[in-house]
């Protein structure tokens, strides 16, 4: 029978809720890592036992963390895991360095500050982790301050991607409310080439040479907040989905605005359509139904949590526009959590379960599609991520 | 000449690198901060990072050095670290900064992260 595993990042500690296919008695192990802020956890599609971690803290910095039996134990690679010849263990997990070198033509060392002054990049901690697709040693990170890094040994060692950084209108970027943080990476199923990212507030971007050059993807986007609300750069995405059945058709949750491609991000159109509020973070795709999609909507940008004290997702069926509120089994007064871009996930399993975490703690599953909600864990730490695996 | 010197770390940096207790490091005089890191980075790498910066090695705002109750924090990392430190008489101890809670009970509480 299948499994699923649902990985959870919260602002003290990693846990792990593992259930059969009928979703119905959940294990919760953990926390992990206690007391660090466990910003994300995935697991490798190609060994769904390799699950990275980012660990961090605002004393203690950037740990990665592995784990090779599927969440039970964890190591951090470099760690002392290997040992040099001289006998001391070989550390070098939690080291992200920007690539500055002249060798590479980006030397890239400022962006745009709060204040309009430029600022040196600075590396604060990772924020996304992503594995590849085809080799469970390869994972990708996306970090604060803004950059791409990529390990192809299993977490031991990071690389930036410094094209990314370099291609031109990075001295433009500038940090959102929540850091400069690159906090989204979609891997292209069928082009292995092609990678979408999204920062904070910088907007979209895409290469298709596997990370060697990029290009902003942000036509179609509007931003009120800023002088030019049509500007190639300075947008606040805060999310992006796609479906691995059809990789070039992109959805986004802006900072406001619900969006749509449907030619890999060159062109972008408003979906929002009747949301009672397109201000939100999460968003995510069925796993059958490419045109099913879901968000959480937030009050406002100065107000985090649920319209009138509601917790609700909302679903189109048709690739946006049209949305229905979702609220059977969720709370529908005095509810003022937030869900954040990284907590929303959802399974594969032939009913398509849905999952989101809250800042209140809360991890929610509706095992069929959005009809009907129940809370898995009620009082973990806030909710920083949300990952599912479907187990054969 | 080797010198055997104690060291405390915080709660959470002991339990990354699975540790319990002090920790004894070995070395080189003259005994100083950045002898002492160094020293104890080697010896416990997934530690690198999480004291000091991994590019610039420069101290965590958050974190700071004491050595027979005096802040070593801002003093320069290669000067040589008191004789009671020097000597494994007292420790260097490294801890986090108090930033509200009311942290662990007895020594804790006064010295340990109260997140």
């Amino acid at each position: 029978m299948s499994q699923v595993r649902v990985l959870v990042g919260t602002k003290k500690g990693a846990f792990v809720l593992t259930a059969d296919g009928k979703r119905e008695q959940w294990e919760v192990s953990g926390p992990f890592f206690a007391g660090w802020e466990v910003y994300h956890m995935k697991g490798s599609p190609v060994n769904p036992d390799r699950i990275y971690v980012s660990q961090t803290s605002s004393w203690s910095g950037q740990v990665i963390q592995c784990s090779d039996d599927g969440g039970k134990t964890w190591y951090a690679p470099g760690g002392g895991i290997r040992q040099s010849p001289q006998g001391w263990p070989v550390g070098e997990s939690n080291r992200f360095v920007y690539d500055t070198s002249q060798e590479t033509g980006k030397p890239l060392t400022t962006h745009q500050f709060y204040d309009g002054t430029q600022h040196p990049w600075e590396f604060k901690r990772v924020w996304h982790l992503e594995p590849s697709l085809t080799d469970a040693e390869v994972v990708y990170a996306g970090v604060e301050d803004a950059a791409l890094f990529l390990s192809k040994d299993g977490a031991h060692s990071w690389q930036e991607l410094p094209g990314l950084r370099g291609h031109g209108t990075g001295p433009k970027w500038q940090p959102g409310a929540g850091g400069m943080c690159l906090h989204t990476i979609v891997l292209d199923p069928k082009d292995p080439k092609r990678i979408y990212i999204a920062i904070s507030a910088a907007g979209a971007f895409r290469t298709d040479d596997g990370g060697e050059t990029w290009k902003p993807i942000n036509r179609g986007l509007k931003s009120n907040f800023i002088p030019d609300p049509n500007a190639e750069v300075g947008h606040c995405v805060h999310h992006i989905a796609m479906s691995p059945r059809r990789p070039g058709v992109l959805f986004m949750q802006k900072h406001w605005d619900v969006m749509r491609s449907d030619d890999a991000g060159d062109n972008w159109r408003e979906v929002s359509g009747n949301l009672p509020t397109d201000f939100g973070f999460a968003i995510d795709v069925h796993a059958h139904e490419p045109e099913t999609i879901y968000v959480a909507p937030i009050k406002s940008d100065s107000e985090h949590f649920p319209l009138d004290g509601k917790l609700q997702v909302w679903r189109s069926r048709s690739g946006g526009n049209d949305w229905e509120p979702l609220t059977r089994g969720l709370p529908q007064k005095d509810c003022y959590v937030n869900v954040l871009r990284d907590a929303m996930a959802v399974d594969s399993l032939d009913d398509c379960g849905i999952y989101f975490g809250t800042t209140g703690g809360q991890v929610y599953l509706s095992p069929n599609a959005g009809d009907h909600w129940m809370p898995i864990v009620r009082d973990l730490p806030a909710v920083l991520s949300v990952e599912v695996q479907t187990l054969a | 000449m080797t010198r055997v010197l104690r060291v405390e770390i915080p709660h959470h940096l002991r339990t990354l690198a699975q540790l319990s207790g002090e920790i004894r490091l070995e070395v080189e005089e003259p005994v100083t901060l950045v002898r002492v890191l160094d020293a104890l980075e080697a010896r416990y790498p997934v530690l690198r990072g999480t004291i000091r910066d991994q590019e610039t090695r420069q101290r965590r705002a958050f974190l700071r050095f004491f050595a027979c109750q005096e802040d070593w924090s801002h003093h320069p990392v290669d000067a040589p670290l008191p004789p009671e430190v020097a000597e494994g008489r007292e420790p260097l101890l490294i801890i986090g900064a108090i930033a509200g809670g009311t942290g662990l009970p007895g020594r804790g509480a006064s010295r340990g992260s109260g997140r």
